[in-house]
C-alpha cells in the first residue's frame, strides 16, 4: 500500500486541471469530485451530477461528440468510474480527440464511510483504460503529473485517461446548484447561447 | 387461380416498410447521435444509421450508458435516439434519474421482447416489466402493434420529447417484429 502522506490532496489536484480553464467544459461526478469542482469555482460550463451514478464519462462522450471544436473533462471518482466501466471500452472505439477523464482516486466509497473500492486492492483503471484502447492513459502520482496531464486535456489531441491517486480525506462539502434544470439550463446556454432557451 | 395461388405462395414476403418510415422520421427530427446495444428488430434502421454520414452510430456496452451519453449529447446541443430491445430498459433504470431530473429529453426505441407470441420464458419477467419500470421512472410510453402506425407513433413520440423535454420511450411489440421459434431452429 502506498504511505497516505506521500499521495495527492483531491482539491490541489483539481484547482490545477482547472487552472486558466478558459472555455473547457467540465462534468463531474457524483459525490467527492463533484465539491472538488464546485470548490474551484462554480462555473456555468460545469455540469456537476449529483446522482446517476456511472454517467459521468458517458456524458462526456456524448458531449464531446456534440461539440468536437470544444474540449470536454470530466472528473469523477474510482466508485463512479467502476460502475460504468464498459464505458470506456466505448469511448476507445469512439475516440473523441476532445475528451480527457481524470478519475480522483482514494481507492474509497468516499461518501458511505470510506469502504475499500476495487482499486484498493490493487485494480488498475489505468491498464484497464489502455487495454481497451486508450492510447494515453496513466497513472499519476505527483503535482509535476497533474500538470501535464491539465495541458494534455486542455490541448485537445486525443482521449486522456488518468488514475489519479489522492489521499482518503474527508474533505468540507463545497455544493453547487442542485437543481437539474438550473444546472442543465445554464450549462446549454453558456454552450449554445440564449437560443437553447427556446425549442 | 392456382397457377395465381402458386406465385403468391412462392412469392418472398414483402419487407415492412417500418424501418424505412422511422428512419425518415428520425431524420426530419434532427437526429444527429444514435446510441445502441443492437436488437434483430432494429437492423435495418442502424444499418441506415450506419450508412449516413451525418449520424454517428455508437455501440454500447450497456444501454445505460445510451442515456448518459444522449444528456451529453443534449448538452452539447445534439439530438440522439437510443435503440434497445426490452430486456436493456432494466439496465437503465437509475441513469434514468438524469434526463427526469433535468428536464432533458430522450427518445427511447423499444424492440419487444417477453411479449405477443413468446417462445423463451426468460424474457418474460422483464419483457413484462419493461412498460411499468419505465413509467415508475417518469417516462412516457407509447406501445405500438400495428406495422402501420410504428411510423406515425415514433414521430409523436419525437415530437413529444423534443419538443416538451421529457424522457419517451416507444415499444415496438413483438406482433410487429414476428416472433422467433426457437423450435423450428432447433429441428434444422
Amino acid at each position: 500500500m502506498s504511505n497516505p502522506n506521500a499521495l495527492l490532496h483531491r482539491r490541489d489536484v483539481v484547482n490545477e486541471l482547472l487552472r486558466d480553464r478558459a472555455d473547457l467544459l467540465v462534468i463531474a461526478g457524483l459525490g467527492a469530485p463533484n465539491w472538488d469542482v464546485s470548490a474551484a469555482g462554480d462555473h456555468r460550463n460545469n455540469f456537476p451530477l449529483w446522482g446517476a451514478m456511472g454517467a459521468a464519462s458517458m456524458i462526456g462522450l456524448g458531449l464531446a461528440l456534440a461539440q468536437p471544436k470544444r474540449k470536454v473533462l470530466v472528473v469523477t471518482g474510482d466508485g463512479e468510474m467502476l460502475m460504468n466501466i464498459g464505458s470506456l471500452a466505448t469511448i476507445a472505439v469512439e475516440a473523441p480527440k476532445n475528451l480527457t477523464i481524470a478519475v480522483l482516486d482514494n481507492e474509497r466509497f468516499g461518501e458511505t464511510g470510506m469502504q475499500k473500492t476495487p482499486t484498493a486492492s490493487g485494480v488498475d483503471l489505468a491498464a484497464i483504460a489502455t487495454a481497451c484502447g486508450i492510447r494515453t492513459s496513466r497513472i499519476v502520482r505527483t503535482m509535476a503529473e497533474v500538470t501535464e496531464l491539465r495541458d494534455l486535456a486542455h490541448d485537445g489531441r486525443g482521449t486522456v485517461f488518468a488514475q489519479i491517486k489522492i489521499n482518503p480525506e474527508a474533505l468540507v462539502f463545497v455544493m453547487p446548484p442542485a437543481d437539474g434544470v438550473i444546472l442543465m439550463t445554464r450549462f446549454r446556454q453558456s454552450v449554445l447561447g440564449d437560443e437553447a432557451l427556446y425549442n | 387461380m392456382a397457377e395465381a395461388a402458386k406465385s403468391r405462395a412462392e412469392a418472398a414476403p414483402a419487407l415492412p416498410t417500418w424501418p424505412d418510415e422511422i428512419y425518415r422520421v428520425l431524420k426530419d427530427a434532427g437526429i444527429r447521435q444514435v446510441a445502441m446495444v443492437p436488437d434483430a428488430g432494429h437492423s435495418r434502421l442502424i444499418r441506415s444509421f450506419e450508412a449516413d454520414p451525418e449520424t454517428r452510430v455508437v455501440t454500447l456496452t450497456t444501454e445505460e450508458e445510451g442515456v448518459a451519453m444522449l444528456a451529453g449529447a443534449w448538452l452539447g446541443g445534439e439530438r440522439g435516439v437510443l435503440l434497445l430491445q426490452s430486456s436493456g430498459v432494466g439496465n437503465c433504470i437509475n441513469m434514468l434519474s438524469l434526463p427526469v431530473i433535468c428536464h432533458m429529453p430522450l427518445l427511447m426505441i423499444v424492440t419487444m421482447r417477453g411479449d405477443w407470441g413468446e417462445f423463451n420464458p426468460w424474457q418474460i419477467p422483464m419483457g413484462q416489466g419493461t412498460r411499468p419500470s419505465l413509467e415508475a421512472m417518469g417516462v412516457i410510453v407509447n406501445k405500438v402493434d400495428e406495422p402501420d402506425l410504428v411510423a406515425s407513433t415514433v414521430q409523436g413520440a419525437a415530437n413529444l420529447a423534443f419538443n416538451t423535454w421529457k424522457p419517451v420511450a416507444v415499444l415496438i411489440g413483438q406482433r410487429v417484429l414476428g416472433a422467433k421459434n426457437f423450435k423450428e431452429l432447433a429441428r434444422k
